[in-house]
């Protein structure tokens, strides 16, 4: 171990040494009333780090004899994580603070659930892999249950944890097959171990892991989680699951298949495709019956990770670019959603029926259209962002021959739009009524207005997200 | 400036929505007013200069004029440019605008979001036809939907909600497909830029899937995914079913904007990409297009014979007026396509003015059902000269623009296929029933019903913009030429190019009908 190895770790063990700190000046000091303080140091840590990272070395490090490596892809992935988890801490902060949430090891959890995603997306062997899984997956169990009061927190927190549980084990049953019949636990060994011929117990620790990594994405059929924790955890915190975790998981994805499994693109394709197609459909369909904002944007959410496959799947350097683009889009879009979300409220309680939202243009019509913009976008509509995301993943799909997929990709988004159509229904042309109060601190407002104005503005260039991107894709893909 | 002339009139609407939504506050009469005014006064300006433009054309010059080309992301290109078969689309479309923004003068509710609606409309609108590059002519295209969308939802009649949703659904489900075909048409040939796409000979080998037999190929998936889009804009029947109830549910102006220029993009479409890309897929499903065009036609008149609705009545009606332009189209020859294009932009002023006169008695009486009325003469001359203006230009009496589209389909079909042509010439009979028919119901008989009594006749505006479309409608009739002189080149060469494509695979595609027989 060299200075060179914890040069290249400096972005994580500055975070964790932070979290630490934090914790320990919190719980000596002021406990809660630092709080507010707390998440928006962090969020400002965030946001340097992730100038960091993002204006920092080119090339790629493989340190720590081969666990941990720095590359453009992981780079990417991390900026993304950090500036996605920076806006959901400051957003929610005023949320928190007027309903009494606001927890000091709120802001700490949410650091370590992001040292994490980090060790997440550079992970080169399956030790640091399920390190990085576990570190993420323990600091989020915790958060779901953060209102402590609430049966339906505590529960939203128990579920999580007992699915996730399971799906870790599932995931270390698979690593340990592949460790066993590869003989090491580096992706490097691994690739060149299958290169020679896949035995089958190897393709059985895959499928496993795969199945492991679909919990976490909340891919279908492995999804079943997704809509009780959204619905079950205070809104800050949906929105936080619904952002930064989803970027690691697929990262880790795209990370495991194309550095381990690289030369076997046709073993995990096929496993990749059916989950992107069954997360689209299942996504679309049983978001159409739901009432409530947040298990619909939970169902939402399971489709989204369905087209972000699909650019996975493909196998190509172009197929994970646009994944990762699709992943910048999506939680972009989900950010500007959850601001608004998070502002829903009637009487001081929060509110998230959709029937809430009935002639709420009349009330605000520029949070109304803002929120149209967003709709449209995730409905994946031009001119909005949103339709470049998808059209990204089709093209790599119809680009590597995977024509069906495009077909089916194209279909589900017809279904999806019908419910993101409805809430724009409800807002404009809804039954008369007295629609939910929407109280927003100046920050909320500016996540919602300012990520609406991205969605129209992208169709420029799309603020020139597609050079980093195509680099981290190729690093990945060789 | 030359150069961006196109861009002008394209984003001159946007432009004034953007002042609307950002710079004008309060819904007091004042602010009221000065929306409307901003957006007669943006869709006059941006009239004038595209009339600018069509002087500027050159009709001899069967390229694209006036291109423009830019970089834009994922190596697509913003490119716009005009040709002689989109010119007139584009006047159609910047002539009705301030006549629709006129029409709705009397609108109360939610007025500035209504103008910027339709401002924001015929940005798309326009980019339509002058996009030439293969993703922002779907960007256009799309993006159309969200407008329209809000227009039924927010300011329709009763049933607003379910047909802005269907409108919406059906469109998008077409058009979505129609994006997977434009990426494997840029995967096949390398480039979205339309010009280049024009140029590229798509595969026509038949090959097989899941054990069907594909005869012309790629060319034939390419064309049915174009054609599941641009079938249900148009719309062709049995996907037309849309266009009732999204027409009887939106305001007058939406229904005029939607009849007179939205189902246009399903003909320019076929006219732009089909026809000129797929030659060999649109050979082989030409007999199909030109039945489904004949049954269209006859059906879709029986069915507005029966309507008691005045303006699902005329949207059936625009049905079977689109049937004789997809006739043209798929009849593939000089004659045929001339008169598709004719009829399409003849079919924009009658059937905006056959709108807009619903829309004259809407506004007094607030029922669109013909049982209501009877005998309209007695206290509305000047409006029953109008209204019987248009029902006769609808029934295509010669010397309105109705005749020559009529007369040219038919004349192209019958060197095509007789008997489409035979079946076809029927519903020019049925659209005499239903238009004349309708027109008695409403105008003649005498005036018994209690509430017509005080109906008073059209006030001055309503006059003045009923004006311009009997003028057009008048010239277009008795000299078509001022149409066909500016389209004619482009068209030749369109044919030209259609038919050069077929011969060397004309065998083998009647190899393999003989095959499957």
């Amino acid at each position: 171990m060299t200075s060179a190895d914890f040069q290249t770790l400096l972005p994580e063990i500055v975070l964790a040494g932070y979290a630490m700190a934090a914790l320990m000046v919190a719980v000596y000091t002021t406990k809660d009333k630092l709080a507010a303080t707390l998440v928006w140091a962090t969020a400002g840590l965030f946001v340097a780090l992730a100038l960091y990272i993002g204006a920092g070395g080119a090339g790629e490090r493989l340190v720590f004899n081969g666990l941990f490596i720095d590359d453009p892809f992981a780079r990417f992935a991390k900026v993304t994580i950090l500036l996605s988890a920076a806006a959901v801490l400051v957003m929610s902060q005023d949320y928190m603070t007027r309903r009494d949430l606001l927890r000091f090891e709120y802001p700490i959890l949410v650091t370590l659930s992001v040292v994490g995603m980090m060790v997440m997306v550079s992970s080169a062997d399956l030790i640091t892999l399920y390190m990085g899984l576990e570190l993420q997956s323990l600091a989020l169990y915790v958060i779901a249950s953060i209102r402590r009061d609430s049966a339906k927190s505590s529960e939203a927190g128990l579920k999580y944890f007992v699915l996730g549980a399971l799906s870790s084990g599932l995931l270390l049953y698979g690593a340990s097959l592949v460790y066993g019949y590869a003989g090491t636990t580096q992706f490097a060994g691994i690739l060149s171990t299958v290169q020679d011929g896949v035995p089958l117990g190897l393709l059985f620790g895959l499928v496993f892991m795969l199945a492991g990594l679909a919990f976490k994405v909340s891919a279908a059929p492995f999804h079943m989680w997704t809509p009780d924790v959204y619905e079950g955890s205070p809104t800050p915190v949906t929105a936080f699951f619904a952002t930064a975790p989803k970027v690691a998981a697929m990262a880790l994805i795209a990370r495991l298949v194309q550095d381990a499994f690289g030369g076997i693109p046709g073993q995990w394709g096929q496993v990749l495709a059916a989950l992107a197609v069954v997360s689209m459909f299942l996504g679309a369909v049983a978001a159409i019956g739901q009432r409530d904002i947040k298990r619909l944007m939970a169902y939402s959410s399971i489709a989204h990770m369905g087209y972000a496959l699909i650019g996975l799947c493909v196998g190509t350097a172009y197929g994970v670019q646009a994944t990762m683009i699709y992943m910048a889009i999506y939680v972009t879009m989900n950010v500007g959603t959850f601001a608004f979300i998070l502002s829903m409220e009637r009487d001081g309680r929060p509110v998230s029926d959709i029937a809430g939202l009935n002639q709420f243009a009349k009330k605000e019509p520029l949070k109304a259209l803002a929120m149209l913009v967003l709709l449209f976008s995730l409905a994946g509509v031009p001119p909005m962002v949103g339709f470049f995301g998808k059209f990204y993943v089709l093209k790599a799909a119809v680009d590597a021959g995977w024509v069906w997929l495009a077909v089916a990709g194209a279909v589900a988004s017809v279904i999806g739009a019908f419910y993101y159509l409805r809430i724009v229904y409800y807002m404009y042309f809804g039954a008369e009524q007295e629609p939910v109060d929407s109280r927003m601190a100046p920050v909320q407002w500016g996540m919602l207005v300012g990520v609406a104005a991205i969605m129209l503005l992208g169709i420029v260039n799309l603020f020139g997200i597609e050079a980093p991107a195509a680099l981290a894709a190729e690093a990945l893909v060789r | 400036m030359e150069n961006q002339l196109l861009s002008i009139i394209t984003f001159l609407p946007l432009v004034a929505a953007l002042i609307l939504a950002l710079f004008m506050r309060g819904d007091d009469a004042a602010a009221r007013n000065g929306a409307k005014w901003l957006a007669l006064f943006t869709t006059s300006a941006t009239f004038v200069i595209s009339l600018f433009v069509l002087l500027r054309f050159d009709p001899s010059n069967t390229g694209f004029q006036f291109v423009e080309e830019r970089e834009w992301i994922l190596g697509l290109t913003y490119k716009m440019g005009v040709d002689g078969i989109s010119i007139l689309f584009v006047m159609l479309t910047t002539f009705l605008m301030p006549i629709t923004i006129w029409s709705c003068w009397n609108v109360e509710t939610r007025v500035k979001e209504y103008m910027i609606a339709f401002l924001v409309l015929e940005t798309l609108m326009l980019g339509v036809f002058m996009a030439l590059d293969l993703v922002l002519f779907y960007l256009f295209f799309e993006a159309g939907l969200i407008p329209m969308f809000l227009i039924i939802g927010i300011w329709g009649g009763k049933e607003r909600i379910y047909a802005a949703f269907k409108f919406f659904l059906y469109t998008f489900l077409g058009s979505v497909l129609m994006l997977v075909a434009m990426i494997a048409m840029y995967l096949d040939a390398g480039t979205t830029d339309i010009v280049d796409l024009l140029a590229h000979d798509f595969g026509s080998e038949t090959f097989s899937v899941l054990g069907i037999q594909v005869v012309g190929g790629l060319q034939t998936m390419l064309f049915l995914a174009f054609f599941a889009s641009f079938a249900v804009k148009m719309p062709m029947w049995p996907v037309h079913t849309w266009l009732p109830d999204a027409h009887v549910q939106a305001p007058t102006a939406g229904s005029v904007v939607l009849a007179a220029i939205l189902l246009k993009m399903g003909g320019y479409g076929f006219l732009r990409f089909s026809l000129p890309m797929f030659p060999v897929g649109s050979d082989v499903m030409a007999p199909l297009v030109l039945w489904m065009s004949a049954i269209a036609i006859v059906y879709t008149s029986l069915v507005a014979l029966a309507q008691t609705d005045m303006k699902k009545l005329i949207a059936y009606s625009s049905v079977a007026h689109m049937g004789f332009v997809t006739m043209g189209i798929f009849a593939a020859n000089q004659q045929g396509v001339d008169g598709a294009i004719f009829q399409m932009i003849s079919h924009g002023f009658i059937s905006g003015a056959l709108f807009l006169c619903v829309g004259v008695i809407y506004d007094r009486m607030h029922t669109r059902e013909i049982d209501a009325y009877g005998g309209l003469v007695n206290r509305m001359p000047a409006y029953a000269l109008v209204f019987m203006f248009f029902t006769m230009a609808n029934v295509g009496l010669p010397g309105t623009s109705g005749f020559v589209g009529e007369f040219l389909t038919l004349m192209g079909i019958f060197q095509v296929n007789t008997w489409v042509a035979a079946v076809a010439a029927t519903g020019v009979i049925l659209s005499a029933g239903y238009a004349l028919w309708l027109y008695r119901r409403v105008v003649f008989g005498d005036l018994i019903k209690e509430a017509l009594k005080s109906i008073t006749d059209m006030d001055r505006r309503e006059k003045a913009i009923f004006a311009p479309l009997i003028a057009m409608t008048l010239i277009l009739g008795v000299y078509p030429s001022l149409v066909t002189d500016i389209i004619g080149p482009s068209v030749t060469a369109l044919v030209t190019d259609y038919q050069a494509a077929l011969p060397a695979d004309a065998t083998a595609v009647a190899l393999n009908e003989g095959h499957s027989e």
